[in-house]
């Protein structure tokens, strides 16, 4: 395949493009590829493309119900987020979570802080059970996808086991609240 | 404080005191922090954002590292000020703008400066001259503490320190270094290593900050990542890139002192004397001009000038600076005439 920039050059970099539901693609070669990309560079800002990566990557049934997530104490929606590349206050993390996390990801390589600590901690940290659950539920996951059903339903089990303990230590008193 | 004083002072991040300051101009630190719950600034309404002033001013005034700084509400300081703290590296060009509950917290040494109600409720710099990010580090996290006593800053086990851009979450800090790099230009071998330096997720930026392009050859470079490593972890990185970068402009000094002697003695004293000798001069040849004489302290071919006395002019011949030590706003040409006159009276070599 020539690019479609030049035809000339093999094209190596082929890019889907979704404008107003209508997808097209671009095969490039690498020259025009970098020429491209140079352009856009110029004609987004940082907040351009912060909101690029918020959306990069994300299944396209998704995006509906991004944008509807709202910050309950600061008002803040995933879209003003998403439009001005800046969040509205430290719970707009919790609210979108959800797509907050892969962006972190995305831009720092991990999203979990190595590094100090405030003195007086903000809050207390449930964390840890938390992260096992996800840790229980990915192998389920995973055993599910590689059809090993024994496995799955071992491993259903310990999840069905450790919710059962955590709801016994909180006795039903605000069992609904996030792991933060 | 009143911030005329700073005229007559020397910032101590051109004092030309600090480790590889043949090379190194100065060491930055920034920490993002915000409070818990309360709106980031931008999303923030004009009670939500006097409410932060007021927490921190209070939280402020507890420390005794601040016990002789001021704190300047932007609202209340002239445009040419505002200028000349941006000149001082004191604080963003972002910070001139909307000013309404922006303030600035200022101690007469200027090693330290607190930006509030930027993109992050507090943005706090240290600044040091030479390669000493440890330091300014050491000097920074002690205040944090101190903050973080009075004040509840927002932060979470799993993601660190929340900031309103997610480019700065977990330590939120920047560590910064500022270079000079005459040979490396000179010897056409610059773009090699600021290809690698951003390969290797750190930021280049000019002489100015945020936004600027390269000058006089001086480049600022940064980590890019916050999150996922530790403070020290992060400084310890840039500080092994800038070795490196250090020992290349070294290696490339030393091959213009041997190969290209003349040249480069050719390149300075053009350079000093055109300084010495001209009544009417722009603040870009200046900086081109002075970055050679720098060169030429640093290599010893200029002898009996003293560099902090180089790197002060650097700032002194700023636009706001110029029109500070006339006491009143002044046209460009005037502007050029005065900084050929303050030029002509730093650079004398001393007999």
């Amino acid at each position: 395949m020539v690019c479609d920039i030049c035809g000339k050059n093999q094209a190596t970099v082929h890019l889907t493009e979704i404008i107003d539901d209508q997808m097209s693609e671009l095969h490039l070669c690498e020259e025009c590829a970098r020429k491209k990309s140079q352009q856009m560079e110029s004609q987004f800002g940082l907040a351009d493309l912060l909101a690029g990566l918020a959306e990069f990557g994300k299944p396209q049934e998704e995006k509906g119900e991004s944008v509807k997530l709202k910050c309950p104490n600061c008002g803040m929606t995933y879209e003003n987020f998403i439009k001005m590349g800046r969040l509205g206050c430290s719970e707009c993390y919790y609210a979108f979570k959800k797509y907050l996390v892969p962006l972190l990801k995305k831009i720092h390589g991990t999203s979990q802080h190595v590094g100090k600590a405030p003195h007086k901690l903000t809050r207390v940290v449930k964390a840890a059970p938390q992260d096992e659950m996800q840790v229980l539920r990915d192998k389920l996951q995973k055993a599910v996808e590689a059809e090993e059903f024994e496995e799955a339903a071992r491993i259903r089990d310990q999840i069905k086991e450790a919710q059962k303990s955590k709801a016994g230590v909180s006795s039903g008193k605000e069992t609904k609240g996030d792991a933060r | 404080m009143n911030l005329n004083d700073l005229l007559k002072h020397t910032s101590e991040w051109l004092k030309s005191t600090g480790p590889n300051s043949d090379i190194v101009m100065s060491s930055r630190v920034r920490l993002a922090r915000n409070i818990d719950k309360l709106a980031f600034p931008s999303w923030a309404n004009e009670k939500q954002s006097q409410k932060v002033l007021e927490l921190v001013t209070e939280a402020v005034a507890k420390i005794d590292y601040f016990k002789n700084a001021s704190l300047f509400k932007l609202a209340e300081v002239d445009s040419l000020d505002k200028q000349f703290l941006i000149e001082r590296h004191l604080m963003s060009h972002e910070h001139a703008q909307k000013t309404d509950s922006k303030a600035l917290v200022l101690e007469p040494e200027e090693i330290m400066s607190i930006m509030v109600n930027e993109e992050d409720h507090l943005r706090m710099q240290i600044m040091q001259s030479g390669l000493n990010l440890f330091e300014a580090w050491n000097i920074m996290s002690k205040i944090d503490d101190q903050l973080s006593d009075t004040l509840t800053f927002a932060f979470s086990q799993n993601w660190g320190y929340l900031t309103a851009c997610p480019t700065n979450t977990g330590t939120g800090m920047r560590g910064s270094v500022m270079l000079h790099l005459p040979a490396l230009v000179a010897t056409r071998q610059i773009n090699r290593v600021l290809q690698a330096v951003a390969k290797l997720s750190f930021t280049t930026r000019g002489l100015y900050g945020e936004g600027t392009q390269a000058s006089g050859n001086f480049f600022q470079i940064s980590n890019q990542i916050s999150l996922g490593h530790s403070e020290e972890m992060i400084i310890e990185n840039i500080n092994g890139l800038i070795r490196q970068i250090i020992d290349q402009e070294t290696q490339s000094r030393n091959a213009l002192l041997t190969n290209n002697r003349a040249f480069l003695e050719d390149k300075v004293w053009r350079s000093y004397g055109t300084l010495e000798n001209a009544y009417i001069i722009n603040s870009e040849e200046t900086i081109e001009l002075l970055s050679m004489v720098r060169l030429g302290v640093d290599t010893g071919i200029i002898k009996n000038i003293d560099r902090c006395a180089v790197n002060e002019l650097f700032i002194l011949t700023q636009p706001a600076h110029l029109q500070k030590m006339v006491g009143k706003k002044i046209s460009s040409e005037e502007r050029d005439v005065k900084r050929a006159e303050i030029i002509r009276e730093k650079l004398k070599i001393k007999q």
